[in-house]
């Protein structure tokens, strides 16, 4: 049974000026453990389809469900890892990892645990103690993931997260985020606006057309050298650059032209 | 290891900060002096103007024998208690306005009204309804409360949406958002409140002690312009400069303190 699924979602905003809309017939199903990445032209709503799984928007038409269950507010088996890590500077980055737990009143104890152990499995450990002030970007965003696993969620929902990151940075962090997804066993919908990053990271990806967006098409990255390649050697595994350019081509096609 | 020309500059800056000192504080003495001498020479009539070594006897007098130093503390206390309830009330209606939009829409232009008011005018209603005792923390807190409001109301709208969108991805309350993320992130604009509340809370008391009180500095001041005597004026003037000066020390020293515990730049 799929864990996530979109049934003939539609979103509509609406401003005094007028009613925009984003989204129209979104038909998606996720596996348990898939790793999907969307990609798509500038302010296609590739973020809004995230809000909308996550449950902090409800869609104006069609069911969101989540393991079967229609999602109707935020659930705790969703986790949220925006463009900024937005850790607090009056915490230390121990207690930023425990905010998600004291927000959902989980158990402190559990939480700290898994807080410390997850710190010290990703190299981090000696920071606990430390303001966030005190930790690079790169650094930063991976105390920002470890928070979003301390709550424990089974669905990771990934918006551009490396964007702020200078390049070098980026491609390790990925390479990293990869593995803590993949060896936690979390689905993740990944939003980027950076082809590379989705093909490498993803099983599939997904590509949206300009508003309303629909999904243009669904591509199922696989490669000759076999599964579990770390994102670092699908970028030069022979079959890259082909879904690489079939993508590009088919962006191209969505983007409106500059005049 | 630091190189010769690191040494160098550390020397000049010093220098210069000690430079800074010694000129503020000549500044302060040309003054007293030159005040002094045009007294003493007849440029100025003494009557008018009074004269520092005057001061420095009177104030003796007046610490020791009289009650200035009682003045003080209760002028003292009086800002104190003023800036506490400002700060409290201020802070309960600006997170009122946060948690209702609707109501910080519809309260919005009588909080400008309010605030462009000048609040002397209601210093004999504060006086009919308070008495000539209370009707000075009315006044204090009417000056600065508005103030507060709108200073924390600002400090609040800062804070970063994105900030309250990851509290709200885990599903965060209304009564959590608050207790996390805006009260602690608003710290320095708290302490920022507090700089702009201890001027303004001073203005209050002693505007409240000119239109009723019976003790406090205040009160001398008026005392002693109506009795024509400027030394005592003077002193008086003095000793709320002081208080002023000690006010915002502290101040000062609450915010180290919440910068170096809550890890806050800057």
């Amino acid at each position: 049974m799929a864990q996530i699924e979109l049934k003939d979602v539609g979103l509509s905003y609406f401003t005094p000026k007028q009613e925009t809309e984003a989204l129209r017939g979104i038909n998606l199903s996720i596996r348990h453990g898939e790793f999907v990445s969307i990609v798509g032209p500038s302010g296609c709503g590739k973020s809004t389809l995230l809000s909308l799984v996550s449950g902090m928007l409800k869609p104006t038409k069609g069911n969101v469900l989540i393991d079967g269950e229609e999602v109707t507010g935020t659930s705790r088996k969703v986790g949220y890892m925006l463009q900024h890590d937005h850790l607090f500077e009056w915490r230390n980055v121990f207690n930023n990892l425990l905010v998600g737990a004291e927000i959902r009143k989980m158990d402190l104890n559990r939480a700290k645990r898994k807080a410390s152990e997850l710190l010290e499995r990703y190299g981090l450990g000696e920071f606990a103690q430390h303001g966030p002030s005190q930790l690079s970007g790169g650094m930063r965003q991976r105390v920002a993931l470890i928070r979003t696993l301390v709550a424990e969620p089974d669905i990771l929902l990934l918006d551009e997260p490396f964007s702020a990151l200078d390049y070098q940075t980026r491609l390790k962090l990925s390479d990293e985020v990869f593995h803590i997804i993949k060896e936690q066993g979390k689905t993740a919908l990944l939003v980027t606006h950076d082809l590379s990053e989705a093909i490498s990271m993803a099983d599939r990806v997904m590509v949206m057309s300009k508003r309303p967006s629909t999904i243009s098409s669904m591509h199922d990255i696989r490669f000759e050298e076999g599964g579990g390649l770390s994102p670092w050697k699908k970028r030069e595994a022979g079959l890259y650059n082909r879904y690489f350019n079939a993508i590009w081509k088919e962006l191209e096609g969505h983007v409106v032209p500059i005049i | 290891m630091s190189s010769r020309l690191y040494d160098n500059y550390l020397k000049v800056q010093k220098r210069r900060q000690r430079l800074i000192v010694l000129s503020r504080l000549s500044v302060l003495a040309a003054f007293l002096l030159l005040w002094e001498l045009a007294a003493r020479w007849g440029w100025v009539d003494p009557m008018l103007t009074s004269k520092p070594s005057q001061l420095l006897s009177s104030f003796r007098e007046l610490a020791f024998e009289g009650n200035l130093l009682r003045h003080t503390w209760i002028t003292g206390l009086e800002t104190l208690v003023g800036i506490i309830i400002s700060m409290l009330i201020g802070t309960v209606i600006a997170v009122l306005f946060w948690w209702s939009t609707f109501a910080s829409k519809v309260l919005e232009p009588y909080i400008v009204v309010l605030n462009a008011l000048p609040k002397v005018a209601l210093g004999p209603i504060f006086y009919i309804w308070l008495g000539d005792r209370y009707s000075i923390y009315g006044m204090a807190v009417a000056i600065s409360i508005i103030v507060t409001i709108i200073m924390v109301e600002s400090g609040f709208k800062e804070i970063s949406k994105t900030k309250l969108k990851l509290m709200e991805s885990f599903g965060a309350s209304k009564i959590q958002m608050l207790r996390m993320v805006l009260l602690p992130a608003s710290i320095p604009h708290f302490i920022a409140t507090l700089k702009v509340n201890v001027g303004l809370t001073l203005v209050g008391v002693v505007m409240g002690e000119f239109l009723s009180s019976k003790a406090g500095l205040g009160y001398l001041i008026i005392y002693g312009g109506q009795v024509f005597q400027m030394t005592l004026v003077m002193v008086s003037i003095t000793m709320l400069a002081l208080l002023s000066a000690i006010l915002y020390g502290v101040v000062n020293l609450l915010e180290r303190y919440a910068r170096r515990k809550y890890h806050y730049e800057g």
